[in-house]
């Protein structure tokens, strides 16, 4: 369950936005939505743990439980999308985690390049792997923004999929933040619009 | 147990991410060369041994502090440290991995430039030696908590040198001097400050 009452956040004297509450239920599905500049990025990383609140009372998931995909896919770009996945699988002490890996390369189209480094990959290549890395240790609580991002459409059809299966089989809550809500309007059962 | 594997596979990539991209030892060891050799052409013939040793840390304090600049490029350029905290990883693994590695940067720079030293100078004393090693555990520690610090902030490239350096003073009296039970307090005392500290700096990098 996340939580959030009176929620407000300020950067000096800009406020990015207050008095917001938000209530996700374990299983549910936020959407976020907004212009650029509304708000959206910073909600989803004091809702991930990763900033503080400037006022407000909050309800948060473990931080192990959380996996987060920002506007950067979070990965070394001088590892390759193995070693990316082997170390996280390390940190997030992941039994069989090679098994784990392997099955998420391949799911998003990376295990033939599962030894070249990052650095050379296109955006839409790190994307993927950025979600691989997001799903890799099976968190409870995926926060995604602008997950669509540079993915192309068979990676977008691809990330499609995965909201299907997983929102469903494994009651994953979700807080996704995007300009193209069209795509996941109907697994959405909250809503939040900054103006 | 699991504490030293976390902070054994974060030191790892950090060793791993250098080998990849040699950007920060290689500028490190011509740094210090440089550095000696001017100093080296500098200095009028028949300077004294301690002289010449002050030079020697000068040269070092500056060369680590041209890898402590480098030692969170990836964390920030990458934004790898929201990856990194939302681990169930201590965060002071975090901190203890980059100091190691960093303390192996040093180590390797100095392997360079204590060897062109003792050709364009004096020579080397045991004592120099083993005050060097000791110094660079305190740089190590000090520095990583330092270099995170200056991450979060906005003048990163000014902050580094205005938080390290003044701290930097007492390594240098002590190496200079040869006093290695100071540089041994010096280690502990700010080892465990930094390790303590680390939470609270990466708190909302």
């Amino acid at each position: 369950m996340i939580q959030a009452r009176a929620l407000a956040k300020r950067f000096g004297d800009r406020r990015v936005f207050s008095g917001l509450d938000v209530d996700v239920p374990d299983g549910g599905f936020l959407l976020v939505t907004g212009p650029n500049g509304s708000g959206k990025t910073t909600l989803l990383r004091v809702l991930a743990g990763l900033a503080a609140p400037s006022a407000g009372e909050l309800t948060l998931p473990p931080r192990h439980t959380v996996g987060y995909l920002g506007h950067e896919p979070l990965v070394y770009r001088e590892l390759t999308p193995l070693e990316n996945l082997t170390l996280f699988g390390r940190l997030y002490r992941l039994p069989e985690r090679g098994e784990r890996i392997g099955m998420l390369l391949e799911r998003f189209g990376l295990w033939e390049v599962r030894h070249e480094r990052v650095s050379t990959f296109s955006r839409g290549m790190q994307q993927r792997l950025g979600l691989c890395r997001v799903l890799l240790h099976q968190p409870t609580h995926v926060f995604l923004d602008e997950p669509y991002n540079a993915l192309d459409a068979e990676g977008a059809a691809l990330l499609d999929t995965v909201f299907q299966e997983q929102s469903f089989e494994e009651r994953r809550t979700w807080i996704v933040a995007t300009h193209e809500p069209k795509r996941v309007e109907r697994h959405a059962t909250e809503r939040l619009a900054f103006a | 147990m699991t504490y030293a594997s976390d902070v054994a596979a974060l030191a790892r990539k950090d060793l791993l991410l250098e080998l990849r991209a040699k950007e920060t030892l290689p500028s490190m060891v011509l740094f210090v060369i440089a550095a000696l050799t001017i100093f080296h052409f500098a200095l009028p013939a028949g300077t004294s041994d301690v002289a010449a040793r002050g030079l020697l840390w000068t040269a070092l304090i500056f060369t680590a502090l041209l890898g402590l600049t480098r030692a969170f490029v990836a964390e920030r350029e990458q934004s790898m440290f929201d990856a990194l905290i939302l681990t169930p990883v201590d965060r002071s693994a975090i901190w203890l991995g980059k100091a190691i590695a960093v303390f192996a940067f040093l180590v390797a720079a100095e392997a360079v430039a204590l060897p062109a030293f003792a050709a364009f100078f004096h020579g080397l004393d045991w004592r120099t030696v083993a005050a060097i090693g000791l110094a660079d555990v305190g740089i190590a520690t000090v520095g990583t908590l330092f270099g995170a610090m200056a991450v979060a902030g906005r003048a990163r490239e000014l902050l580094l040198p205005l938080l390290f350096l003044p701290l930097a003073i007492p390594i240098v009296v002590g190496g200079v001097g040869g006093y290695l039970w100071f540089l041994a307090l010096y280690d502990a005392i700010f080892a465990v400050l930094s390790w303590a500290a680390f939470e609270y700096v990466v708190s909302e990098v």
